[in-house]
């Protein structure tokens, strides 16, 4: 590991192998761990990786992570570790997890099966999406259904996934005058984006769909059904399953199918 | 039976706030707390409890409340002329309140007097804990009263107090935080200063800027020299955010973000303001000018620490003897009493409480 402390700027840290590794000062107790500036499946490993290093290492000082799309967020106790320390630690950890995953072993991939009731008036613009993509409904849903979603990270709101990967068959721009009221659980597109609604709230997304399924409860621990660096996997049902499942969410019985894939 | 607060007139933003919440951000839960964690902890300090207790947050004012039980409560924060039963009471020390008792934050005293104030109440607030903390996030509808502001009529559960309450504390005025419409705040540059070249942090550095309405308790917009960023790289793929994150977004002006700021952002930072020069901020009113200066990290962790020593350390000064006030600890084989004596404005009332309970006394005229 080389320090790079340069006259211009705050200090940066390189590590050699990895040299788009950056760690940066953000203010006297957070440091920032940048593997790129762009979104990037195999960058967003990297950081989950290191998150996962991180938490299985159980550094006391460490008070919280956050993972982003390129970059993972360490919130430390500067009064116990200095911020030297702080860096030295995870520039050790850095390079480990470098060297252990640049094989061909590739960690297994957790995707979380979220059901999703399409159109009608749980998806009030699956028409719209349909007519924009010159296909039938049945078409978009079997679209939108059929690849698992990357969740890049949680944020914006509690519980809100940012979600990559979809198809760009079924892109469509948002809506010109956003709706007052977005129903909790809405499924929609944004672009070449996809995301779901943990809570009702303002919102310009074409809605094609709706979950039962609660995306963010602050009564369970964790507050969210699937954790970021995950996958999620739409699977249509109809209004009856959409009846049975939201009974169970609400006795706290239901529980999101997860299922591991070898990717 | 432990007692509550019933809230006659919430004002314009009063809610329950802790230190927040921590540990939840990655599932993109905002850390909350008070705005002003300083003056949040000389309050628990004053009343008894601990640092981390949760308090009211009043903000400028406009606020009644009524004691249901007999307590020591402190005011510290914005001084927004505090007064009990209508007779001014002061801030940053213990007061001592009986039943049924009526505390008024009025406004603020002066343009300079800050934003916020913090009523800490002995035993602390106690509505239910989420996700670890009671503190309010209104845009999340998590933590203190059902998730929102405070409203007429709502009754706020205090705690049970473990320790007897010393009265007659004041904090030290050298620990007293310098609220004002100059503010001066450090800043450690980074994480992304590289964004701007040497000519914008010169700018940044040298420019004064004026705190604008467009503020709350998620951000502080800042009106003044614009400081572009190399090849108008102000939007960036969304990284982690912290508190007093400077964030310059594609007007070019800077937004300083406070306790209740989204979790992540798309907006390059040019650098992070020292924890103990943001509750400043935190308590400026809008028109404040505000510089920026350049510390290193290892200056602003070493700025951070002497005031948690000082805290850690704090001797409160022991309210003196005056015309119309005498408080003291009186022992009686193995039982403490303490006394407050107090004649209460102009028209010669006069009560004695006696460990929390108040009693009206009758003069003696002497003649």
């Amino acid at each position: 590991m080389k320090f790079d402390q340069c006259a211009s700027s705050s200090p940066k840290v390189s590590i050699q192998a990895q040299s788009k590794v950056r760690i940066l000062v953000s203010g006297e107790d957070a440091l920032i761990v940048e593997y790129g500036d762009g979104i990037d499946p195999v960058i967003n490993d990297h950081v989950y990786g290191l998150a996962d290093a991180i938490d299985a290492f159980g550094n006391d000082s460490i008070l919280e992570l956050i993972p982003t799309y390129r970059s993972l967020l360490v919130h430390y106790d500067s009064q116990v570790s200095s911020p030297n320390e702080m860096i030295e630690f995870l520039g050790a950890l850095i390079t480990e997890t470098n060297n252990s995953s640049d094989g061909t072993e590739k960690t297994l991939r957790r995707v979380y099966e979220l059901p999703v009731v399409y159109g009608g008036a749980h998806g009030q613009d699956l028409e719209d999406v349909a007519n924009h993509a010159g296909m039938t409904p049945a078409d978009v849903i079997a679209i939108h259904s059929g690849s698992d979603y990357r969740v890049y990270m949680l944020g914006f709101a509690p519980g809100f996934p940012y979600l990559g990967g979809m198809d760009d068959r079924i892109a469509i721009p948002r809506l010109t005058t956003p709706r007052v009221r977005v129903p909790a659980g809405s499924v929609g597109i944004a672009g070449s984006q996809t995301g779901v609604y943990p809570k009702a709230s303002p919102g310009g997304w074409r809605l094609i769909g709706n979950t039962p399924v609660s995306l963010f409860n602050p009564e369970v621990n964790p507050p969210v059904p699937f954790l970021p660096g995950s996958f999620i996997r739409f699977n249509p049902i109809t209004e009856e399953d959409a009846e049975r499942v939201s009974e169970q969410v609400t006795s706290g019985e239901y529980k999101v199918k997860m299922i591991e894939l070898k990717s | 039976m432990n007692g509550t607060i019933r809230v006659i007139s919430p004002g314009p933003m009063s809610t329950v706030q802790d230190l927040g919440r921590t540990g939840y951000q990655r599932f993109g839960v905002s850390v909350s707390g008070a705005a002003d964690r300083y003056a949040l902890r000389l309050g628990n300090l004053l009343v008894g409890n601990d640092q981390r207790a949760a308090a009211l947050e009043v903000t400028l004012g406009a606020t009644e409340f009524e004691f249901s039980r007999a307590t020591t409560f402190a005011v510290t924060g914005a001084d927004l002329s505090p007064s009990l039963n209508g007779y001014t009471v002061p801030m940053w020390q213990t007061i001592s309140a009986a039943d049924g008792d009526r505390l008024a934050l009025v406004a603020p005293a002066t343009t300079g007097s800050g934003l916020r104030a913090y009523v800490n109440v002995s035993g602390g607030i106690d509505t239910p804990p989420v996700l670890g903390s009671r503190s309010t996030h209104i845009s999340g509808g998590l933590g203190g009263l059902d998730g929102g502001t405070l409203k007429s009529d709502d009754v706020i559960p205090v705690g049970p107090v473990i320790n007897p309450i010393p009265l007659g504390r004041r904090i030290p005025e050298d620990l007293l935080p310098m609220y004002g419409t100059k503010i001066t705040a450090r800043v450690v540059i980074g994480p992304q200063d590289d964004h701007f070249d040497a000519e914008a942090l010169d700018t940044f550095f040298s420019a004064t800027y004026a705190v604008t309405d467009q503020s709350d308790r998620m951000g502080c917009r800042l009106d003044g020299p614009e400081i572009p960023a190399l090849d108008n790289s102000h939007d960036i793929v969304s990284d982690g955010v912290v508190t007093g994150a400077i964030q310059i977004p594609g007007d070019a002006k800077p937004i300083i973000m406070l306790t209740d700021h989204q979790t992540t952002g798309g907006y390059a930072k040019i650098g992070v303001i020292a924890s103990v020069d943001l509750i400043l901020i935190a308590q400026a009113t809008p028109g404040s000018r505000i510089r920026f200066e350049r510390i290193t990290v290892d200056e602003s962790v070493a700025l951070a620490k002497k005031q948690m020593v000082s805290l850690r350390d704090i001797k409160f000064d022991q309210i003196p003897a005056s015309d119309n006030q005498h408080i003291y600890d009186l022992r009686i084989g193995e039982n403490l009493f303490h006394v407050d004596i107090s004649m209460s404005g102009g028209d010669g009332r006069s009560t004695a409480t006696v460990n929390g309970v108040r009693y009206s006394v009758e003069l003696d005229s002497g003649e």
